[in-house]
């Protein structure tokens, strides 16, 4: 009952969480894509705009998208201040003069703090934006939509349904195991086990007695689990079914003309203006 | 030691989409000595509340960066929610939680999922290890052997086998044996009978009441089972939606037909047998254990 909330899904109901989630994994790829086409930050404010049209239509919390880009918050400035620290090109963008600070091997330059702000904002914009995939598309989704994806390898004879099941299993199975985890720890810490105090080695030896139980727990329920597939004729390799069909829609096609936009506007602005500011 | 919770609210994820009230303003007292049943459906909050017993679930007011709710002008002031365990104040943020699990010992569903170690005797020696550190070798030992005893395993048999190789029942008993070895004050038991046949269930209920007599003082169990309730509390409580709905002894408590099938729980085998009977025109006065409603049948039928 408790840790319902697995991974990242943001349960609301909204125009992106309909996307199919194949277009939405192709829309990442293509995101990816744009943002490094761009050359220049023109390019990256109609990748903004893009993401900033996204968040708008998931009605995911903006202090929630925030979350994820706090989690890089030690990757941004590490990158930031590396790029301000050893850029050594003299441009001048703006009066002033073009090396505020040199000492040996470390300058602060007009260009440096250029350079640091382009790289960070594509940072903040490429993880932004696959945090939004996971905030609006479920675990499953996911697979499935990825599943789709892969069936070119099919037909090189790799079993993607196979690799699918896993993962579905898998995926399926998380929230299942961190319930149980819970109730072992409750349990071991109602017996005067202390799992969140002491050196590393300390903790990880008192962790057995929680691993212990749920090695047993996780191979009961494969047994189990395995059982009732086969008792239901499950055979890996038909062609199955599936219970809910992807399907293309006018959302999908306005998304994708999005996504063609998008990519056509950073070339177009790549072609036509040739600084970065 | 007394247990006194008053206004307790528990909000599973509170401020997620998934927010949900497992716990309602519950003021309820459990005396020293009670065999205490609590009855409820699944997500009644039966669970939460005996987990905030030994502090598995703990108090806002006792969590680091808790902030006193402020009275409004005009509203009446808010209630700030307080668990008692004897001396131990569990909205504190000072207590020793730690101490607070060595009086309270807990026993959860199907505790035989907790069993990790080599050999019986090293999984029962778990706790005692864990809460007293000072103890001899031969300390260990006799209160391990002892406990073993109480729960009804042979103790030269088990010790040195692998708790896995146990059979369901034992490994059950061998898992209560690992709570009860420190000797707590309140042994809390979560559907201690689940899964067994209903010989293994009367031999836990008969352990409970071993222990209750000799080992712990306060014994409160969580159940489904009408029959095991009527037949072994002095006193239950029955939890609706987060809602403590009344806390009787079962004499009055299963008088309450109506009200608890309302509530989709059942009534003990006995106060079925009485419901009929009344139907027949037979009245029959007994608390619905079942020695008792024989003794009033019987009784019944030689004043005919």
């Amino acid at each position: 009952m408790k840790d319902v909330s697995f991974g990242q899904y943001y349960p609301v109901d909204s125009f992106v969480h309909k996307v199919d989630p194949r277009l939405k994994i192709l829309f990442l790829i293509g995101y990816i894509v744009a943002i490094f086409l761009a050359k220049n930050f023109y390019g990256l404010a109609v990748c903004a705009f893009v993401l900033l049209l996204v968040i708008l239509f998931s009605r995911v919390p903006i202090l929630k998208v925030l979350r994820a880009v706090k989690g890089i918050l030690f990757l941004v400035i590490f990158t930031a201040a590396l790029n301000i620290l050893f850029n050594r090109s003299e441009e001048v963008y703006w009066a002033g003069p073009a090396v505020y600070w040199r000492w040996k091997i470390f300058s602060v330059t007009q260009g440096g703090i250029v350079v640091s702000l382009f790289l960070v904002a594509r940072l903040i914009l490429l993880v932004t934006l696959s945090s939004m995939l996971t905030y609006t598309t479920t675990p499953v989704a996911l697979t499935d939509g990825l599943e789709s994806l892969l069936t070119p390898l099919k037909w090189m004879h790799i079993p993607v349904y196979v690799l699918a099941d896993v993962m579905s299993i898998a995926l399926r199975f998380i929230p299942e195991l961190s319930a149980q985890t819970e109730r072992i720890a409750d349990a071991q810490k109602s017996r005067g086990a202390s799992l969140d105090s002491g050196g590393p080695v300390k903790r990880v030896k008192a962790f057995v007695p929680v691993l212990v139980p749920l090695f047993l727990a996780a191979f009961r329920i494969a047994d189990d689990l395995g059982e009732a597939m086969e008792s239901r004729c499950y055979m890996s390799g038909r062609t199955r079914t599936k219970y809910k069909k992807m399907h293309f829609t006018w959302r999908d096609l306005l998304v994708f003309l999005l996504l063609g936009g998008m990519i056509a506007g950073v070339v177009l602005l790549r072609i036509y203006i040739g600084g970065i500011l | 030691m007394n247990i006194t919770a008053e206004h307790l609210t528990y909000v599973y994820n509170a401020g997620s989409p998934f927010a949900a009230k497992a716990l309602d303003d519950v003021s309820l007292t459990i005396e020293e000595g009670e065999f205490f049943g609590i009855i409820g459906h699944t997500g009644s909050g039966k669970s939460t509340f005996v987990k905030h017993l030994n502090g598995l679930i703990r108090l806002p007011s006792s969590q680091k960066h808790y902030k006193k709710p402020k009275a409004k002008k005009g509203k009446p002031a808010p209630v700030v929610p307080s668990l008692k365990v004897g001396d131990f104040d569990l909205g504190s943020r000072k207590t020793d939680f730690y101490a607070l699990r060595k009086k309270v010992g807990m026993v959860f569903q199907y505790p035989e999922a907790q069993l990790f170690a080599e050999t019986v005797f090293d999984d029962v020696a778990f706790g005692l290890k864990n809460f007293e550190k000072e103890l001899t070798k031969e300390q260990i030992e006799s209160a391990v052997k002892a406990a073993i005893g109480i729960v009804g395993l042979d103790y030269e048999a088990v010790k040195e086998a692998s708790p896995f190789d146990l059979s369901g029942g034992q490994k059950r008993r061998a898992a209560i044996a690992g709570v009860i070895v420190t000797k707590p004050e309140i042994l809390i038991l979560d559907e201690p009978a689940a899964g067994l046949d209903p010989l293994g269930k009367r031999e836990i209920m008969a352990l409970l009441h071993r222990l209750h007599s000799t080992w712990c003082k306060t014994v409160i169990v969580v159940s489904h089972d009408m029959d095991e309730i009527a037949e072994n509390c002095t006193r239950a409580a029955v939890f609706a939606e987060g809602k403590l709905v009344c806390a009787l002894p079962p004499r009055a408590l299963f008088l309450k037909t109506e009200e608890l099938r309302a509530l989709g729980l059942d009534i003990p085998l006995t106060a079925k047998l009485c419901l009929a009977l009344r139907e027949r025109g037979i009245g029959i006065d007994c608390d619905f254990t079942a020695d008792d409603f024989v003794r009033a049948v019987l009784a019944k039928r030689g004043a005919q």
